[in-house]
């Protein structure tokens, strides 16, 4: 064990204290979303009736539930907290009582909407206030937050939603904080909004319809998933340093280092880990991808710094500015980075002057309270200044081409017009050229064409001709002035293209995430939704797919999965497994087994790995950053789709395993009751038959004997359920089918409960003339017998309860239809569910009778619905497929 | 009935519940039978053999074997007549029972009142009985000499298969006969499965006989099993 790995008894302590002012400090829980209306506080409320059934000691400080049932109801039973009214300017508001709150301190304390911001009159500006000053008392505090009030997300939001948000809390605010984000499909949170169960104040209904539209609130919700997925892994970031599983540092500094493909960034890299290290600091890597695109070389040289971070234990993170020192700091502020370290410039650059200074200087001027250091290269490292001489690539070659082509063209054009204008107007002929060219070649052959229009011109035209010398002091103006103009605006042009350039790889990017997300969204099924993140990453980055997941959801060896596009090899397969069980990345391109032929990315979600991408690259050569960018964003994205679907199943299992017990408690309850009935009819009347036997009255209570006899059939009907549902569960039921009459059924069926139908009015309609049909006779009686004792029990005495068996063209129907009060519309989806009884369904019954017609009738190939018939009642069809019967030799008598 | 009051007909009951055979034997006993019990099937068949009964009521869920084993056994040496008690949902049981020599079921629960009238036809079917010729049943004559059948006096034209049909039901009244039994007699060996044969002649012969044929009352079918022909209304 290495002397840093061991745990120093300082640190011990250090982790201990912490521990113990996290005691003391409450706990905050972040009910977290993208937009208004996705159920934050009614989440908060569920969660806190767990709580509460677990014994804490829980009050409402301010919950708003704008009226809503559902969400009222969940606040039954919690203790609130009554608000305190404010006055101002002649208007009541009513606010968090946050001094009755101190006062009354609970375990637990709900205060929704984080983001408020308070009366004026209050103790503090904005409610964040009010609840860490309950944290730092030891409340615990769960509260709601929407994405567009978090600081570092509000310009995102207002560069989505156009919308300009106005109360936002700190990010340090959340510190600490554990998130449950509260997610919700775009196209459901409409379906609410337009159900009016969103809260939106009357004035702002515009500006919400404008706020929620369908690509705002995808935006909005890959903006709240990834928040909330950054603050899980700094959670456990914060775990697994407090357990001494990684370095065990934390400091309140913050270390950010800026790489570039410059070789000197190695040396950054290193110097800033020692620092880290000494400070017991966090540190980021941070490169800035300028416009400008990278070469090969360049290319490589910036993934291994990267990697090299990646290794040293630095967060990795990419940006995208057309100014590195903008995009610096903007990521500084974002991560809350205390210091920021950055290289030494060499030498003296001019376009630094365009630019508004070095950046090392720009950097100083603007960073605010972060510390920079200008670290100087190492001297091992190659002074390397200035990037190998860009190769001349086609488009490059294609560009100094057409500046030759245009200026000998505009030069010829000058040489006719001198006769006609002053050679001063030439030159403006040549800038004219410069800046059409500009807008179609790049820097080089813009800064080529400028430089060589301004010789020419000078040359040409200038007098003395043909000389490079000038005379005039109005001509050497003019031809510095236009110099230093054409280089600007060669300059200026080319940044402009380089820059739509770089918008329109963000939009792709961004447009390439969207698509993902939308995709993901709309799959069918697990099958479904890892087909499309096959397809969707194959669409990404030129390789094949395969994906690796755990056999059990829970966890188990890692398997292929069998529809990925590229078949992992034994060798291959091992390296996915690496990444799977380290979790971190692995293969090609990477520093765990480089030779391997494919990179293996593992699916993190939070602490845990849900699976591993292997991607086998068609091209060779490192991959571009902006690629492996847009990957890393792909990753992240599936593994919370990945997770999200991993804790679904866990839910329903958990849900079905629910769903049982209610079940067996209901078949319990109802059964105990239907057996115990009927046995305790045949005890009474047995026993009264036994006294009468040796009482002196002459009379024997012989009605004892019928109660005796209808409690048995009741009895022997029940069992005779109860066996046909075990054999239907059990798959026992096999239909003999036969040649069967119709009308001899129907017959045979009523004559059997004769007596149960004896209160009611029933009418037997048979069609004349009905071919034999193919069923299970015995079967189909039990069916049509529960159909009919169905009607019976559900209807008042006297009812006209109607079988009927008539001929469709490939059916035969068999109807019991009743006139009595119908059924409730909600149950008839539901009617032959197992256990289910209708709500007003009288006392007694097991919920089984019809569940057994359905699984009777189709055990015979048949099909049984109901309906409320039109006139009032409630109407059964049992549909039998028709088929033609065999013949039948006809004889003569 | 064939007895005479000094006669007493033994009959075996082979049930492994003892509540059944007790309260069997109350019912027997009180009805005129003097009552044997067997507990078991291979109990039963060395009741059978060393007190030969008049009529044998078998289980068909014993311990130690299948009913229907007991009555293969049975019918090796005995004609004695059997009538099998089942419980309701195991059709294809009664039916192997039938046809494998049963003359008659019951189907548990069962009322006393049901399971003698059981037993009576079964034993009657035993007996050496002088042949009846003419037989009656409801509005029904069918002289079975001269084939013909009449209806409240009014003969009735039967095709050949209808009247064999109706001999084979009347031979056997009282008595359930398989669909498989029936066909095969009928219109023979080959016919066992040719089910929906069996279900339009059985409604020609309702159409034909039966004052209503749709309820009817004399030819009854027994749901998942077969028919039987009832000289007397229950």
């Amino acid at each position: 064990m290495t002397e840093s790995e061991r745990p120093n008894p300082d640190r011990l302590l250090a982790a201990l204290q912490r521990e113990d002012a996290k005691r003391k400090r409450g706990r905050l829980k972040v009910f977290f979303g993208m937009a208004p209306g996705v159920g934050k506080t009614y989440a908060m409320l569920e969660a806190a009736r767990r709580e509460l059934v677990a014994g804490r000691d829980i009050v409402i400080g301010y919950v708003e539930t704008h009226g809503r049932k559902e969400t009222d109801a969940l606040t039954e039973g919690l203790p609130v907290i009554p608000r305190m009214s404010l006055e101002y300017r002649g208007v009541k508001l009513t606010e968090m009582d946050l001094d009755a709150l101190l006062g009354r301190r609970p375990q637990l304390a709900l205060v929704d909407e984080f983001a408020h911001t308070n009366a004026p009159g209050s103790r503090h500006p904005k409610r964040y206030q009010d609840v860490l000053e309950l944290l730092d008392t030891g409340i615990d505090v769960f509260t709601t937050l929407n994405v567009q009030h978090v600081e570092s997300r509000a310009e995102a939001v207002h560069q989505i939603t156009g919308t300009t948000i106005r109360e936002t809390i700190p990010d340090t605010a959340l510190d600490g904080a554990e998130f449950e984000l509260v997610d919700l499909p775009p196209e459901e949170l409409r379906t609410r909004l337009a159900a009016g169960k969103v809260y939106v104040p009357e004035a702002a209904r515009a500006a919400a319809e404008h706020f929620f539209r369908p690509g705002n609130l995808s935006a909005l919700r890959e903006l709240a998933l990834r928040f909330a997925a950054e603050h899980v892994g700094q959670d456990v970031l914060a775990y697994r340093q407090a357990q001494g599983i990684s370095d065990p540092w934390k400091s309140g500094q913050r270390l950010l280092v800026a790489v570039s493909a410059s070789p000197t960034s190695a040396s950054l890299v290193r110097w800033t880990r020692r620092l880290a290290g000494e400070l017991q600091a966090p540190w980021l890597a941070v490169y800035v991808e300028i416009p400008r695109p990278l070469n090969d070389q360049e290319q490589a040289r910036l993934s291994h710094h990267l990697a090299l971070a990646r290794e040293l234990g630095a967060q990795i993170l990419t940006t995208t500015d057309d100014d590195v020192a903008r995009g610096l700091l903007r990521v500084a502020r974002e991560q809350n980075a205390t210091q920021l370290v950055v290289g030494k410039p060499v030498g003296w650059r001019a376009l630094d002057l365009l630019r508004g200074g070095s950046l090392l200087n720009r950097l100083i001027r603007e960073s605010g309270h972060i510390d920079v250091h200008a670290v100087r290269a190492e001297g091992d490292v190659p002074l390397l200044r200035r990037p190998a001489a860009p190769r001349l690539d086609a488009a490059a070659a294609r560009g100094y081409g057409l500046v030759l082509g245009i200026v000998a063209a505009v030069t010829a054009l000058n040489a006719l017009l001198q006769h006609w204008l002053g050679y001063q107007s030439l030159a403006l002929v040549y800038l004219l050229s410069v800046v059409m060219l500009a807008m179609f070649v790049g820097r080089g052959p813009t800064l080529a064409a400028a430089t060589l229009t301004a010789l020419l011109w000078n040359f040409l035209f200038v007098p003395p001709v043909f000389t490079f010398r000038i005379t005039g002091a109005t001509d050497l103006m003019l031809f510095c002035t236009y110099f230093i103009v054409a280089l600007a605006m060669g300059h200026l042009a080319a940044r402009l293209r380089a820059q739509q350039a770089a918008e329109r790889r963000r939009e792709e990017r961004a447009t390439a995430m969207y698509l993902l997300t939308r995709e993901l969204a709309q799959a069918s099924d697990f099958a479904d939704l890892l087909a499309i993140v096959i397809r969707e990453v194959a669409k990404a980055v030129p390789a094949e797919v395969a994906l690796s997941l755990p056999e059990e959801s829970g966890g188990g060896p890692l398997t292929p999965y069998f529809a990925s596009t590229w078949a992992l090899t034994e060798k291959e397969q091992s390296v996915a497994s690496w990444a799977y069980t380290h979790r971190q990345p692995a293969g090609r391109g990477t520093d765990t087994l480089p030779s391997a032929e494919g990179l293996h990315l593992p699916f993190m979600a939070g602490e845990r790995a849900v699976g591993v991408l292997s991607l086998h690259f068609k091209q060779t050569g490192p991959l571009a950053t902006e690629r492996r960018d847009l990957l890393d964003s792909f990753v992240r994205q599936i593994a919370l789709v990945l997770d999200r679907q991993r804790l679904r199943d866990a839910e329903q299992q958990a849900k079905l395993a629910g769903e049982s017990e209610r079940l067996s408690k209901t078949l319990l309850n109802s059964i105990s009751h239907e057996i115990r009935t009927p046995i305790a009819a045949i005890t009474s009347a047995a026993s009264t038959l036994g006294q009468a036997r040796h009482s002196t009255a002459k009379e024997v209570p012989w009605s004892m004997v019928d109660e005796i006899q209808e409690a048995s059939g009741r009895l022997n009907r029940l069992v005779g359920n109860l066996l046909g549902m075990t054999r239907l569960e059990s798959g026992h039921v096999k239909a003999s089918l036969d040649w069967c009459d119709v009308g001899d059924l129907v017959n045979v069926t009523l004559k059997e409960i004769e007596k149960d139908l004896a209160g009611h009015k029933v009418t037997v309609e048979v069609a004349r003339g009905l071919p034999l049909v193919r069923l299970d006779f015995v079967l189909m009686q039990q069916a049509l017998m529960n159909l009919l004792l169905n009607a019976a029990v559900h209807t008042p005495v006297g009812t006209e309860i109607c079988m009927r068996a008539a001929a469709e063209a490939e059916a035969l129907l068999l109807t019991v239809a009743d006139n009595g009060p119908g059924l409730p519309p909600e149950s008839l989806p539901l009617l032959f569910d197992k256990f289910y009884r209708a709500p007003a369904a009288p006392a007694g019954g097991t919920g089984l009778g019809l569940a057994i017609v359905k699984g009777f009738v189709e055990a015979q190939g048949g099909e049984v619905g109901v309906e409320n018939r039109p006139g009032g009642g409630a109407a059964f069809t049992v549909r039998m497929p028709l088929s033609k019967t065999p013949p039948i030799p006809t004889e003569a008598t | 009935m064939n007895t005479t009051p000094a006669f007493k007909p033994t009959a075996l009951v082979i049930d492994d519940e003892v509540q059944i055979r007790r309260l069997l034997h109350a019912c027997l006993e009180a009805n005129g039978y003097r009552v044997r019990e067997a507990a078991t099937g291979q109990e039963g068949i060395s009741e059978a053999a060393q007190h030969p009964p008049d009529i044998v009521i078998l289980d068909l869920g014993l311990p130690d074997m299948d009913g229907v084993t007991v009555l293969k056994r049975l019918r090796e040496w005995s004609r004695v007549p059997v009538v099998v008690l089942s419980v309701r949902d195991r059709e294809e049981d009664k039916i192997a029972a039938l046809d494998n020599g049963a003359d008659d079921y019951v189907t548990k629960p069962f009322s006393a009142g049901e399971l003698l009238a059981r037993l009576r036809v079964a034993q009657r079917h035993a007996q050496p009985s002088p042949e009846v010729s003419v037989f009656h049943f409801g509005e029904v004559e069918v002289d079975l000499t001269s084939r013909i059948v009449r209806r409240k006096g009014q003969e009735i034209k039967l095709t050949a298969t209808e009247y064999s049909l109706l001999r084979l039901l009347v031979k056997n009244a009282g008595r359930v006969l398989t669909h498989r039994q029936i066909l095969r007699e009928v219109w023979g060996p080959t016919y066992g499965e040719q089910t929906h044969y069996l279900r339009v002649y059985i409604a020609h012969l309702r159409e034909k006989l039966e004052s209503d044929p749709a309820k009817p009352v004399f030819i009854v079918t027994e749901a998942g099993i077969g028919y039987r022909l009832l000289e007397t209304l229950p």
